[in-house]
């Protein structure tokens, strides 16, 4: 069936602030379908409350709607705009729940409205656990032996009938929230209890546990006419019992036999075509027992996910971009491969190389939290990579996490004691794929392993190969003695030159300059959906150690942009927003733009955002090879967060340009004591402080500063372990933590102004010109870090002559910083006096904000005011707000039972929602005012 | 695998290309026409399967041998590709059902490998430049001796090589007692054929490549199944007569692969070469009767004409390939006789195309009852 010409204008909702379990993947998939729309002429109208999305901007839509996710909201935009039908599917659970609440009140109805790329019957079969089982049943497929259960004396019952272990399933929740394994009868009534408080119908599923089975995933898309298609088989490493969300997961599946393949597409395409009548994408779970292969169902979500963003970056099919072409009746053989142009759209995509994705934790920042893994998905970003093996794709992987580790272990983190570690293969935690490679160091035998985690042998014998080939290299004294072949086979296998070195204990400068003398250098291959069948003009590459390179440097001038790695507290969603426009920019500018980054969640990463981008970690190895291979004009850290940031002094030390502000000033502004030197000669005051190298050191700096203050760690990100201490006894307690933790590592000892007000301000200089792109007043008092205050824009309670001083500061520093590009700059207000916190010569959290509040194009003129081709004066700026812009944080506590719900200095936020107010009569406000205080710590 | 112990092999092309890489399998040296398969499982049954015979093959999927081999995943008694190239050979394996490790079956059966290759640059190459002949050796490393060895290696256009894989003798599979009696040319037929027609409640007599038809109606079958199999399908004279003769018998008859080309040309229709093929396990078809599309599994480096068969009066097109339009099956207007280019039976590949053994087994029932 051809394109459905009577829909004319669509509204997609989106998925609100980033949560854990559902984060960014969902702007990549609401801007794909609203691009892959309006290619069709039609009039995308957008509601999403998050206004650090893509989609939620001017370049991704006709008509954007900041407004909280509710029925009235919905109902407000039909009431000022004519809108044809709603795609509710690329939104995550959040927008489905949403259009199905409108159904209910029959909102859609009598708007005229018409549902696309969805079955709402079919949403309430594979979101009811009980009704899912029993359709499962008559399709003829395997399921686990479970009862539903909604009270605690059902739940019992079903548990005496099914035995231990057994697993406990609420309804209709995201992200495994409430759910987990009982492995013995002591721990059911807690688990239960906590299961039924957790489903919004008081209902779970009580099922025997499948532990130790094979879990796999499958990406599907089907049309009106029943074609359906499977985009991706995604094997999960980790085995049946641990989220996968929070699993280390490959792809193509490497432990599958065709046999067992087919029966699982077979059962998966059976199962998506038995849910009513839509279009669009579904993704399917499925757990294999190892030692026949049966094949039971999990679940079923007819909607685009998480997996399928990550299936749409590891095979190159854009799944949201061709499921919002079919919700407008598109057929798949109407559809050309994106990739190949020439192609059918209805095909599988074949893989010649390896994907790993590996989750990111940020344990750290939730005390208490239980960090071992199970059915509740903890992690709140991830990472892909790309590779022409296993364990190279598993190794960059490693690299990618920035966690300071270069690869899978063969640096300093190893664990040295058997029995810790075999403690941490039996209960699996964040680092577990770390202490599989130990334990084989030490020689415990793969079958224990394998018995401990339970996971598939191949890829035990895959690490273990791994320390085969350290062996190998522990037997060379010196760089220079490895011959080429194995140095080769060595990279071949992922390890990085820091490895290498830290085997051999050389300087990993050394091991670089053997490795260039050798001639070894990586090549890079396309990713192109075919396996190279089909010609493919894509420019998707990554790295790997083959003959043939396939990137071939243009001859234009091009601008590289540094994305900021995986998400994490502190570090997400908002700098995917700055590459985008970044990115946009540069090519408005006439250059050709480089994108890198290693986070599939992002739009940045989409094969047509960038002019050419490359899927590779932000570490210094791999960056250093892509610049050497394309010579870029310059490039730019200041859109990637921190993480871009920091690698500002390898750039400038390789003599590459930096866009924008000189390394220098960023490090000026990084470098805490000569800041404050540089604010003290410019006459701007800032809070007593002072830094320590030991626990005497920093009593003796914080009595000089006087209690109460702020002890934090140098260079961390989010406020990471920041304290606010009000005595010797505190601060060395906190000093002592730090030490243990980061060793090597000073502490900032900062005057901690009581009552103080925050606030901050974002602005862009050119040299001659600054602009204040806004000012935000925190609503919480200092002492809430940052991220997790609600702020105001523009400022609601500040004295005048408070405002104009910060503004006056603000553009001191920009100058006197010789700033060209971003700043932000952090204020303290104590009896209108202005005291600057600190200073960041890059985009901030913030600035996507201010962006979309003002509906001003900050990013746009702060890169083309980076790279130069343009001046403010260029610019004709027309800020667009009536009443004020709040900024509201999101917490993800509910997946940490046992953490502290309390704020401080540290963040824990991991989203934020807009909400725009009239004036300060607003209720929603007043509300956010009279709590202002309420989660301090102290 | 461990490849730092290994020995050393060579793989020439015929456009001059060399590539190193390590030896796996039998120590050795082997020649065929260089082809590439994209599906991502299913190895062991791709290796076996006879349609390959004369090839040397390469897997773009680049660990080939995670899950060993398994006795019930071989599609006939050998491994027919006469060579293997690929990215990383795993000896380790991992898979409760398998039997050995892919590294010793290829030993066993005596196939000569390489590995360690990049893999996706052969195929480029052969994307480009079409299929050509190669040779992998894994004891000779005088590169002159080998480029000799390579430009003596047969071309496989002209080539007849389907009698060298059938069966020699006839032979039944099924129950005796079916009054489904499917009389099946062999021109080396994959198991999983066969087990679709049995699944099906048929019974086969399967006959060696070069029986006529006489020999075939003695069997009183209600239907032919003309099998798929390799090389040039128009050097294949015998059964280009064979396939006239069933046709004309006026029973159902159903081809695929090479069995398809033979009744294309029976039927004037002509076959080429190609560029380089279509082979793995993803290829899109359509069904242009019904207008559903399927994903098949394909093996083949002959295609026939859609020009020519559009001018046929007598053929119609019922399978289209929408990546190229090229001819993925046929029937005659006037006979009940079709065919298709893929390979329906999948082993390995989607059972998206099972139907048609329904409809083959249909036709059959539905003739019978008139």
């Amino acid at each position: 069936m051809p394109k459905n010409t009577q829909i004319k204008s669509i509204l997609i909702i989106g998925s609100g602030p980033i949560i854990i379990g559902q984060a960014c993947e969902f702007d990549y998939s609401g801007t794909q379908a609203s691009r892959s729309l309006r290619e069709e002429g039609i009039e995308v109208t957008l509601i999403n409350s998050n206004p650090a999305t893509i989609m939620t901007d001017k370049v991704t839509a006709d008509h954007i709607y900041l407004l909280p996710l509710t029925v009235e909201s919905l109902r407000q935009i039909l009431t000022e705009r004519h809108i044809d039908a709603v795609l509710p599917t690329m939104g995550g659970q959040t927008a489905l729940n949403l259009a199905i609440e409108a159904d209910q009140q029959g909102l859609w109805e009598e708007f005229d409205v018409e549902m696309i790329g969805v079955d709402v019957n079919a949403i309430e079969l594979t979101e009811n656990r009980e009704k899912f089982r029993q359709h499962m049943i008559k399709l003829g497929m395997g399921v686990a032996p479970s009862y539903i259960a909604n009270s605690f004396l059902e739940g019992k019952e079903a548990a005496q009938k099914i035995g231990f272990p057994l697993v406990i399933r609420p309804s209709y929740t995201l992200g495994g929230t409430g759910g987990g394994f009982v492995m013995h009868p002591e721990e059911f009534d807690a688990a239960l209890r906590r299961g039924l408080t957790a489903s919004p119908t008081h209902e779970v599923l009580v099922e025997k546990a499948v532990l130790g089975w094979k879990e796999y995933e499958l990406e599907l898309l089907r049309d009106n006419n029943d074609n359906v298609v499977i985009i991706c088989t995604v094997e999960n490493m980790d085995p049946m019992g641990i989220h996968t969300g929070d699993s280390i997961t490959v792809a193509p599946a490497m432990t599958l036999s065709d046999t067992a393949f087919q029966r699982m597409r077979d059962a998966a395409i059976l199962m998506m075509r038995s849910l009513g009548k839509f279009a669009g994408g579904c993704n399917v779970q499925f757990a294999v027992n190892p030692e026949n292969e049966d094949i039971i169902a999990i679940e079923i979500n007819p909607r685009v996910s998480r997996s399928s963003a990550l299936a749409s970056k590891a095979t190159g099919y854009p799944i949201a971009k061709i499921a919002a072409k079919l919700a407008i009746g598109y057929n798949l053989d109407e559809l050309k491969n994106q990739i190949t142009k020439t192609t059918s759209a209805y095909f599988e995509p074949s893989l010649d190389y390896v994907i790993v994705k590996m989750p990111r934790w940020n344990f750290e920042k939730f005390y208490g939290a239980d960090r071992t893994l199970g059915l509740q998905m903890k992690s709140v970003g991830e990472v892909m990579s790309i590779g022409r093996s296993f364990t190279e794709a598993l190794q960059k992987a490693c690299q990618s996490q920035e966690n300071n580790r270069s690869g899978l272990g063969a640096d300093k983190k190893e664990w040295i004691k058997t029995e810790d570690i075999l403690g941490r293969l039996d209960k699996a935690s964040d680092d577990r794929v770390y202490r599989i490679k130990d334990a084989l160091r030490l020689g415990v035998p793969e079958r224990t392993v394998h018995k401990l985690t339970r996971i598939d042998p191949w890829y035990i014998s895959q690490i273990k190969d791994l320390i085969k080939l350290e062996d190998n290299l522990m037997r060379y004294n010196i760089p220079d003695e490895i011959p080429r072949e194995f140095y080769v086979e060595l990279k071949k296998n992922g390890y990085s030159d820091a490895q290498i070195a830290w085997i051999m204990r050389v300087d990993e400068s050394a091991v670089t300059k053997a490795r260039k003398n050798l001639g070894i250098k990586r090549t890079y291959k396309m990713v192109d959906t075919c396996a190279a069948e089909f010609r493919a003009e894509t420019p998707y590459f990554y790295s790997t150690f083959d003959g043939e390179n396939e990137s071939i440097p243009s001859d234009k001038s091009k601008i590289v942009v540094l994305g900021s790695g995986p998400n994490r507290i502190g570090q997400g969603i908002e700098f995917d927003y700055c590459c985008v426009h970044g990115l946009l920019a540069i090519k408005e500018e006439g250059f050709e733009s480089i994108m890198i980054n290693c986070n599939p969640e992002t739009v940045s990463t989409d094969f047509d955002v960038a002019d050419k981008l490359y899927f590779e970690p932000i570490f210094w190895e791999h960056l250093e090879e892509i610049i050497d291979h394309e010579k870029p004009e310059g490039v730019i850290v200041q859109l990637g967060g921190q993480t871009a940031l920091k690698l500002a002094e390898k750039l400038d030390k390789k003599g590459v340009k930096i866009i924008g502000t000189s390394y220098e000033n960023m490090d000026l502004a990084e470098d805490r004591g000569r800041f404050s030197d540089l604010l003290k000669e410019l006459g701007i005051p800032y809070p007593k402080y002072g830094t320590a190298v030991d626990a005497d050191e920093a009593i003796k700096v914080a009595n000089q500063v006087s209690y109460p203050v702020l002890v934090r760690p140098s260079y961390v990100l989010g406020g990471q372990r920041m304290r606010i201490v009000i005595n010797d006894e505190e601060l060395e307690r906190h000093v002592l933590k730090i030490f243990k933790h980061m060793p090597d590592n000073k502490v900032l000892i900062d005057q901690f102004l009581e009552r103080a007000k925050e606030a901050e301000i974002d602005a862009i200089c050119d040299g001659e010109e600054v602009l204040i792109m806004g000012i935000m007043e925190h609503i919480e008092p200092a002492g809430i870090h940052s991220g997790d205050s609600s702020a105001v824009l523009p400022p609601y309670s500040l004295s005048e002559k408070a405002i104009e001083t910060m503004i006056e500061y603000a553009k001191k520093l920009a100058f006197a910083l010789d700033i060209r590009g971003l700043i932000n700059i952090q204020f303290a207000i104590k009896d209108d006096h202005v005291f600057v916190i600190e200073a960041n010569p890059r985009a901030s959290r913030t600035t996507p904000f201010i962006a979309k509040a003002y509906e001003v194009p900050f990013l746009n003129i702060a890169t083309k005011v980076m790279m130069g081709t343009k001046k403010l004066k260029d610019f004709k700026i027309e800020k667009k707000l009536e009443g004020y812009a709040i900024k509201v944080p999101v917490f993800s506590f509910e997946k940490f039972p046992n953490v502290d719900m309390q704020l401080g200095p540290e963040m824990k936020s991991t989203g934020e929602a807009i909400r725009f107010i009239k004036n300060l009569k607003d209720p929603f406000f007043r509300e956010l005012d009279r709590n202002r205080s309420m989660y301090l710590t102290r | 695998m461990n490849i730092s112990n290994s020995k050393k092999a060579f793989l020439l092309l015929e456009d001059g290309s060399i590539y190193e890489g390590f030896a796996a399998g039998r120590i050795g040296t082997t020649t065929g026409e260089i082809c590439f398969n994209t599906g991502m499982t299913g190895y062991q049954e791709i290796f076996t399967d006879p349609s390959y015979y004369g090839q040397v093959m390469v897997n773009t999927n680049v660990h080939i041998g995670n899950y060993g081999v398994a006795n019930d995943d071989e599609e006939s008694e050998d491994i027919q590709i006469s060579g293997l190239v690929c990215r990383n050979l795993n000896s380790g394996y991992s898979r409760p059902l398998a039997s050995e490790s892919l590294q010793d079956y290829l030993e066993q059966n005596g196939i000569v490998c390489i590995h360690n290759i990049d893999t996706r640059e052969i195929v480029r190459k052969v994307r480009e430049k079409g299929a050509m002949n190669c040779i992998i050796s894994s004891e000779e490393h005088s590169l002159d001796s080998l480029k000799d060895q390579l430009s003596n290696a047969p071309k496989m256009e002209g080539r007849e090589l389907a009698s060298q894989v059938s069966t020699r003798e006839a032979y039944s599979l099924g129950n005796p007692n079916s009054d489904i009696r499917i009389a099946v040319l062999d021109f080396g037929t994959k198991r999983n054929i066969l087990n679709c027609l049995v699944d099906r409640g048929a019974y086969l007599k399967v006959f060696p490549a070069k029986t006529d038809l006489s020999e075939l109606v003695k069997f009183n079958p209600d239907g032919y199944f003309l099998s798929n199999g390799p090389g040039d399908p128009a050097a294949m004279e015998y059964a280009i007569s064979t396939a006239k003769d069933v046709i004309e018998t006026e029973k159902p008859v159903f081809g695929i692969c090479l069995g398809h080309q033979l009744i294309a040309l029976s039927q004037g229709i002509s076959t080429h070469k190609m560029h380089h093929g279509h082979r793995g396990a993803n290829h899109p078809v359509k069904n242009v009767i019904t207008g559903k599309c399927e994903v098949t599994s394909q093996n083949h480096g002959f295609g026939i004409s859609l020009k020519e068969l559009q001018n046929a009066n007598h053929v119609r097109l019922t399978h289209l390939n929408l990546n190229d339009d090229s001819v993925e099956g046929l029937e005659l207007k006037n006979n009940p006789v079709f065919s298709v280019q893929f390979h329906p039976e999948a082993a390995p590949g989607p059972h998206d195309s099972r139907y048609l053994f329904d409809q083959f087994i249909d036709l059959i029932k539905k003739q019978k009852n008139n």
